[in-house]
């Protein structure tokens, strides 16, 4: 086992501590198919979450977004990413000569599975903002892969922004069914669909 | 009777667990047996609670078995888990705000571990006075250092009940295991057995004397069972099984009487309080499926024991004027 196996085991195993990091398959059970998990964006654990509520053979295909810029700007941070989590870098920045999805294309004609948050920042409202579009694209060029939704509850509660140390609460990830784009589907009513989708993963309780 | 009290007090303790788990064995068996015979569906609801209440004296009894063998650290480190997950789950049933992050840290990152630490350690005064005298006032300050006014007294109650219940009540269960009686030393086991044994008996006889009488209830609200003479008919049915169980315990069986009433009337009491705070976060068990939390309803089951526990501890301390 190297290094990096260790440290995901081990970050796992504190995720489940803190909150538990249940998942719930409400809509599809956990298979080892290509998918797209879509979720609404509230704190920093909001992937640590859903990565520790995989079964331990989904982790490795399953891969986060990060941020280039700063998950690459200290030796442990990108080690984290890269070894870790084999996250997907993307640049912030956008520049006229590269499609920022273009990491993300590679990542899926791999094989591999994304974990996308598509409102793009974290809110702090109990609603999720409105999509960004990267999800339609994806889902374009991509009609093969699952899209599932999937509702984090109670992480806003861990660690709210501002805290670095987490306070130990109950937190579930809920997995709604698999979607797909349309046929003839426009780029503003899919994702209002798909956020309407990841909304309705929200328990009842709160 | 002479057999018996040639052992030595682990001989004792470890034949106790023998016996408890035989039963328990026994009891398994036998609602195996029942459940391969044909029943109505009425019949099934209620075997299905009594499977998962079987399976939760299993996990009960595993759990203090495990205490006890591994000894005076071990029991503390069991419990001291046990606490966390308890003080998560009520935390996360009651609704915190985002100026509370710090008092809470405090709870389970200070408070528990600390007062675990006592336990450990046999400082069974400061264990008595260390979270209702100094965290009851340190709580409010980490919580005002926070600058947020609203809703400011009903937040730290929350906090401080929660850490009373979880923290609090159940250390005491690891500080009777290790709580030494002249002449008794070593068999904390038993007072924790004694303790148990009367509080399950007295919460068992008052659910079946309430359905027997069906009385009005005290409080509709919040238990359509609860009714005074059902409780007072448990709480004597602890007591005379406490005053038949004296000779395990270092009482004598007037005093064992008075003691065994005492842990049955705080366990069930202690169930009631737990069905009014269920009641007002809004859950049926603590471990509902439908709930957000996924909780595993651990509150549920640890409730009597973290309330007669303290009682039932300071009780014996006072009355036999132990030092620590």
């Amino acid at each position: 086992m190297t290094r990096a196996d260790l440290m995901g085991k081990l970050l796992a195993f504190v995720a489940r501590l803190i909150t538990g990091a249940q998942g719930h398959w409400q809509g599809c059970p956990p298979e080892a198919l290509q998918r797209i998990y879509f979720a609404n964006h509230q704190s920093h654990l909001d992937w640590v979450l859903i990565w520790a509520a995989l079964p331990g053979e989904l982790r490795a295909h399953t891969r986060p977004i990060a941020a280039k810029d700063y998950w690459t700007s200290s030796p442990f941070k990108h080690w984290l990413t890269r070894e870790v989590f084999n996250a997907v870098y993307v640049n912030r920045q956008r520049t006229d000569d590269q499609d920022p999805l273009e990491p993300l294309v590679q990542a899926l004609e791999q094989g591999d599975s994304l974990v996308i948050f598509p409102e793009g920042t974290r809110s702090n409202l109990g609603e999720p903002q409105a999509f960004k579009s990267g999800l339609y694209h994806l889902a374009q060029q991509f009609p093969q892969v699952q899209l599932v939704p999937a509702w984090i509850s109670n992480v806003q509660r861990v660690m709210p922004k501002g805290e670095v140390v987490p306070v130990p609460i109950l937190c579930t990830v809920t997995f709604g069914a698999p979607m797909q784009l349309g046929p003839d589907e426009d780029k503003r009513s899919f994702l209002e669909r798909a956020r309407a989708a990841v909304v309705a993963l929200r328990p009842v309780a709160g | 009777m002479g057999f018996l009290t040639q052992l030595r007090a682990d001989q004792q303790i470890a034949l106790l667990f023998v016996i408890v788990f035989g039963v328990l064995a026994l009891v398994s068996v036998g609602a195996l047996l029942l459940s391969l015979r044909e029943h109505g569906p009425r019949w099934l609801a209620g075997h299905e609670r009594f499977k998962r209440d079987l399976r939760a004296v299993w996990i009960g009894i595993t759990v203090f078995w495990l205490a006890w063998v591994s000894g005076p650290l071990g029991a503390t480190l069991l419990f001291g888990v046990f606490s966390f997950l308890a003080l998560r789950e009520f935390i996360t049933l009651m609704q915190t705000r985002r100026s509370d992050h710090r008092s809470l840290l405090a709870a389970f990152f200070v408070v528990l571990p600390a007062q675990y630490a006592m336990v450990g350690l046999r400082h069974f005064d400061l264990v008595s006075v260390f979270i209702p005298v100094y965290v009851f006032i340190a709580i409010p300050v980490i919580s005002a250092l926070a600058g947020d006014p609203a809703h400011f007294l009903e937040r730290n109650a929350k906090i401080q009940w929660g850490i009373m219940v979880c923290v609090f009540g159940l250390s005491h269960a690891p500080a009777l295991l290790l709580l030494d009686f002249p002449g008794h030393a070593g068999r904390g086991a038993f007072l924790v057995f004694f303790l148990v044994m009367v509080a399950a008996v007295a919460q068992i006889v008052q659910e079946a004397m309430s359905r027997w009488f069906r009385r009005r209830p005290v409080a509709r609200a919040i238990s359509r069972s609860f009714s005074y003479r059902a409780w007072g008919l448990g709480a004597l049915a602890g007591a005379v099984l406490g005053a038949a169980l004296y000779w395990i315990t270092p009482f004598k069986a007037p005093q064992a009487l008075v003691m065994g009433f005492i842990a049955a009337a705080a366990g069930t009491l202690g169930e009631f309080v737990m069905k009014a705070l269920k009641k007002d976060a809004g859950v049926q068990y603590w471990g509902n499926q439908a709930s957000v939390t996924g909780a595993v309803g651990l509150l549920d089951r640890i409730a009597p024991l973290a309330f007669a526990a303290p009682v039932f501890f300071h009780s014996v301390r006072w009355y036999f004027k132990l030092t620590p």
